[in-house]
């Protein structure tokens, strides 16, 4: 957690002081990023959604959704767009109160949520920079095909590299993304570790609530560095420790005594109350034992890892193969595997009001996956990082008695 | 006796059952929830038990009075009893008002407001004898709803043209109240009991039955509860004075309290005041999905509530008007505000209200059957339950949709719907202790709370 702290902290000290190293910020999406690829032309990925998370978290998020409002910006709107371009509005101060750099590019690697081209385009209005699409196709039929990946690898060639070039005025040096891509996939391996350490009772982490700090430095700027490394190899060797001795998760109250339920969970969790959000599980004995949040920005336990024998097409295919471009079915088969695999009792569907491509078709996911596996779906309703739309009698109330459900099912 | 408690603490009303070591019911008890949880709770599980004592005593009526004499009897003996409560309430209102007025700032004001109160008061007290006999209908069942009425009315009587007055004695009755509603009068059985007995005994008509009534009054009374463990749900269960095992939610006990009264039920639509519920459960009445109604209580009890006061009738008023309609107005059911807003702008064009009340109480319907589509649809026996139940208006909206999306089923309603949840509640605290369902450590429940510094030393 420390190491962590340090490295986020580290980072946007870095993206503070580009106006004096000269250092230049490409802004680009979590899911299906090209880390890697930025850093080999020594440029700085920047990830909006994570400041609007990380600004929700220090309880910051609100004045800037109401500060995009009063810009014109529909109640509507996803959260995450709102919070940035309401921080961006208020002197672009980020989370850590420093102020982060103009972006040089805006790269847009991933089209699966409709709302990234929009938030982009508005940016581009805001910036007045070069904006480089990278087109993904979607898995409509839960699968990538060679001509697929053809397709991205040729958009990489033919029109990112080319555009990185320019940015940095760096020539693109293969041997520099072989060497971060292979260091990817040994983070990438004890990520893994770590996620399956969850399929022992009990379950020495909570892979939701606890996860999202597992797949900070992997999920962000971080990926494909030394320090990314040194980061999952410590914690790996931290929850096999946990393991060994048996013990449950850390919670922000301490361990939990008693694992009552273990669940697996869809959908994003509540930033602005998540510590409370979180006791309303742990409190009740209810440990997450996978998620599908924290596979936003890669499934790894299927089997990917970024390839330095094959970067452009390893890349192409960690693009396509994010949860959030998976169609139901994939991800109705992801989660009826998680609650096999990790032996869950049952599941629970945050979903998000103000995030119209990932909400849609919960409730029909949450039908299919209750009738392939006959554990029972638990369904809430709160919102990524507007504080208004968190109500915490009325979620507790449904969790609670979800819980009980479980119990009296059970 | 042994019995199980179950107590549903809504958000208009608080519900209490009692239920015997068979899972039959012994009785029920409701009462207006108000800001002392503690004492809504106390006074509807009291009011349970006397329902209990009740039905205990028309068995022993029924055995000892040939024929049907007993249920004249027992219902006389039933309003006497009421009376007798009432008269209590009444006597510690009096007290308080009189307190009030004592402390009116202004001295020269004291004297002619206690003149005139002390014949509300007088008045009010002759009033009740009509009010509690068998056939008469009921205000309320309430004593703050019987009581402000009776007040207000004469109040506004005695006052004349002197609003000054009027304010003063307003103001008096709105501060006593809530000194009465703080403590509960209900816990006299055999003080009330032994009142009413006296009264039906001089009775001429059951003056024959003078010996039958005062065994079975005296075999009552003897009677002895034992309250072997209690449940608690509802909105307010977190606030309710028991450990946290004893709590259970409303969607669990609505289900089971449903499975209870219609043991066919595969699908419960609970309608409260703040919030509605759609409930899938199993043959066991154990639930397997459920939905409800997020952040904004459109479509609810309160909605109705709402437009009551918008349209300046009483609550109960709305479904009998609504039956009146010829023609359906759309209402819109996203915003109780909005909706009161579009009612007002549609009374000003001309429409009628019964027309408009018929939209509204589908426009509830609407929203509800979008919950039950979501909590996975409705299989037959479908159970409607909770404080809307009560509406005709809405159960025929229901009805009629119902039909129209699920084709022709068995629906259920329950005259006593809103005890759904505390019925539940109340198996579960039998079911509790049995380890049928859900195993609490019941030693853990027992253990004493922890000796203070006090009592450490």
């Amino acid at each position: 957690m420390l190491l962590q702290k340090k490295m986020i902290a580290g980072h946007f000290d870095r993206l503070a002081n580009t106006a004096k190293t000269g250092e230049k910020a490409v802004y680009t999406f979590v899911p299906g990023n090209l880390n890697e690829l930025i850093w080999a032309f020594d440029l700085l990925p920047v990830h909006p959604e994570i400041n609007a998370l990380q600004s929700a978290m220090r309880k910051q998020s609100g004045d800037y959704v109401l500060e995009a409002e009063k810009a014109g910006h529909s109640e509507d709107v996803c959260t995450y767009v709102k919070s940035d371009i309401g921080m961006m509005r208020k002197g672009n101060i980020g989370p850590t109160g420093q102020r982060l750099p103009e972006p040089s590019l805006l790269l847009l690697s991933y089209t699966g949520c409709f709302t990234f081209m929009k938030w982009f385009e508005l940016l581009k209005q805001e910036y007045n920079c070069p904006v480089v699409m990278l087109h993904v196709p979607y898995q409509a039929d839960g699968r990538i095909t060679p001509e697929m990946r053809k397709y991205v690898v040729k958009q990489l060639k033919e029109v990112v590299i080319p555009k990185l070039e320019e940015i940095s005025g760096k020539k693109y040096d293969e041997d520099k993304l072989r060497a971060m891509l292979a260091s990817s996939a040994r983070s990438e391996d004890d990520l893994v570790a770590v996620w399956d350490a969850a399929k022992q009772k009990p379950s020495p982490i909570d892979a939701y609530f606890g996860g999202v700090y597992y797949i900070g430095p992997i999920f962000t700027a971080f990926r494909g560095t030394k320090e990314c490394e040194s980061y999952y190899r410590t914690l790996r060797a931290e929850v096999e420790q946990r393991a060994k001795q048996g013990l449950g998760p850390v919670t922000p109250d301490g361990k939990v005594h008693q694992e009552k339920y273990r669940l697996v969970v869809e959908g994003p969790p509540n930033w602005t109350s998540f510590r409370e959000f979180w006791e309303m599980f742990y409190a009740e004995g209810a440990v997450c034992v996978s998620s599908t949040y924290t596979r936003v920005g890669g499934l790894y336990e299927q089997g990917f890892r970024h390839d330095p024998e094959h970067p452009l097409e390893s890349l192409a295919d960690y693009c396509m193969g994010c949860y959030t471009n998976r169609n139901l079915p994939s991800r109705v088969d992801l989660i009826a595997k998680q609650i096999e695999d990790f032996q869950a009792d049952g599941f629970v569907v945050n979903s998000i009001k103000s995030c119209n491509s990932f909400s849609a078709g919960q409730l029909l996911m949450m039908k299919e996956i209750e009738k392939r596996t006959g554990r029972a779906g638990g369904f809430i309703e709160s919102d990524l990082v507007d504080p208004r739309y968190f109500s915490a009698a009325n979620i507790k109330n449904r969790l609670e008695s979800y819980f009980q459900m479980l119990e009296a099912r059970s | 006796m042994d019995a199980y408690v179950g107590i549903d603490l809504g958000s208009t009303t608080t519900k209490a059952v009692f239920l015997d070591e068979h899972e039959k019911l012994l009785g029920f008890g409701i009462t207006n929830s108000r800001s002392d949880y503690d004492i809504a709770c106390q006074i509807a599980r009291e009011e349970a038990e006397i329902n209990s004592r009740f039905a205990i005593l028309r068995r022993e009526l029924r055995s000892q009075v040939a024929g049907d004499g007993h249920e004249q009897l027992i219902a006389w003996l039933f309003q006497k009893y009421r009376l007798a409560q009432h008269s209590r309430q009444l006597e510690a209102l009096a007290q308080a008002c009189r307190k009030a007025v004592d402390l009116l700032p202004n001295a020269a004001h004291r004297p002619p407001t206690h003149a005139v109160l002390d014949q509300i008061l007088t008045e009010m007290e002759r009033e009740a004898v009509g009010l509690f006999t068998p056939g008469a209908v009921a205000r309320s069942d309430f004593f703050r709803d019987v009581a402000a009425s009776s007040f207000l009315h004469l109040a506004e009587k005695k006052a004349g043209d002197d609003a000054k007055l009027l304010d003063r004695l307003i103001g008096t009755y709105d501060k006593s109240i809530l000194q009465v509603e703080a403590k509960s009068y209900t816990n006299a059985f055999a003080d009330y009991i032994r009142f009413a007995a006296d009264a039906v005994r001089r009775m001429p008509e059951f003056e024959a039955h003078g010996e039958a009534i005062t065994r079975a009054v005296a075999n009552t009374i003897a009677i002895e509860f034992r309250v072997l463990n209690t449940i608690g749900t509802g909105y307010g269960r977190q606030r309710l004075p028991f450990p946290k095992e004893q709590i259970r939610s409303e969607i669990l006990c609505h289900g089971l309290g449903a499975h209870f009264m219609f043991p066919k039920t595969r699908t419960v639509l609970d309608i409260g005041g703040q919030d509605t519920k759609a409930i899938q459960v199993d043959e066991n009445g154990i639930v397997t999905n459920f939905q409800m109604n997020d952040r904004c209580a459109a479509g609810c009890g309160r909605y109705l509530g709402y437009i009551a006061d918008e349209m300046n009738v009483g609550l109960h008023e709305l479904g009998p008007l609504a039956m009146k309609s010829r023609k359906q107005v759309k209402i819109n059911s996203t915003c109780t505000v909005f909706a009161g807003a579009e009612l007002r702008e549609r009374l000003a064009l001309g429409e009628r209200r019964e027309d408009m009340l018929a939209g509204l109480h589908r426009a509830i319907i609407l929203r509800a059957m979008s919950l039950l589509a979501r909590s996975g649809g409705v299989v037959s026996e479908f159970t409607f339950t909770g404080g809307v139940a009560k509406n005709q208006a809405a159960t025929d909206a229901l009805r009629k949709l119902i039909a129209e999306n699920y084709g022709e089923m068995t629906i259920n309603i329950s005259p006593d719907s809103i005890f759904t949840g505390a019925i539940g509640a109340a198996l579960f605290a039998k079911r509790d202790r049995k380890g049928d369902l859900i195993g609490v450590d019941l030693k853990a429940l027992q253990k004493p709370v922890k000796p203070t510094a006090q009592e450490q030393r």
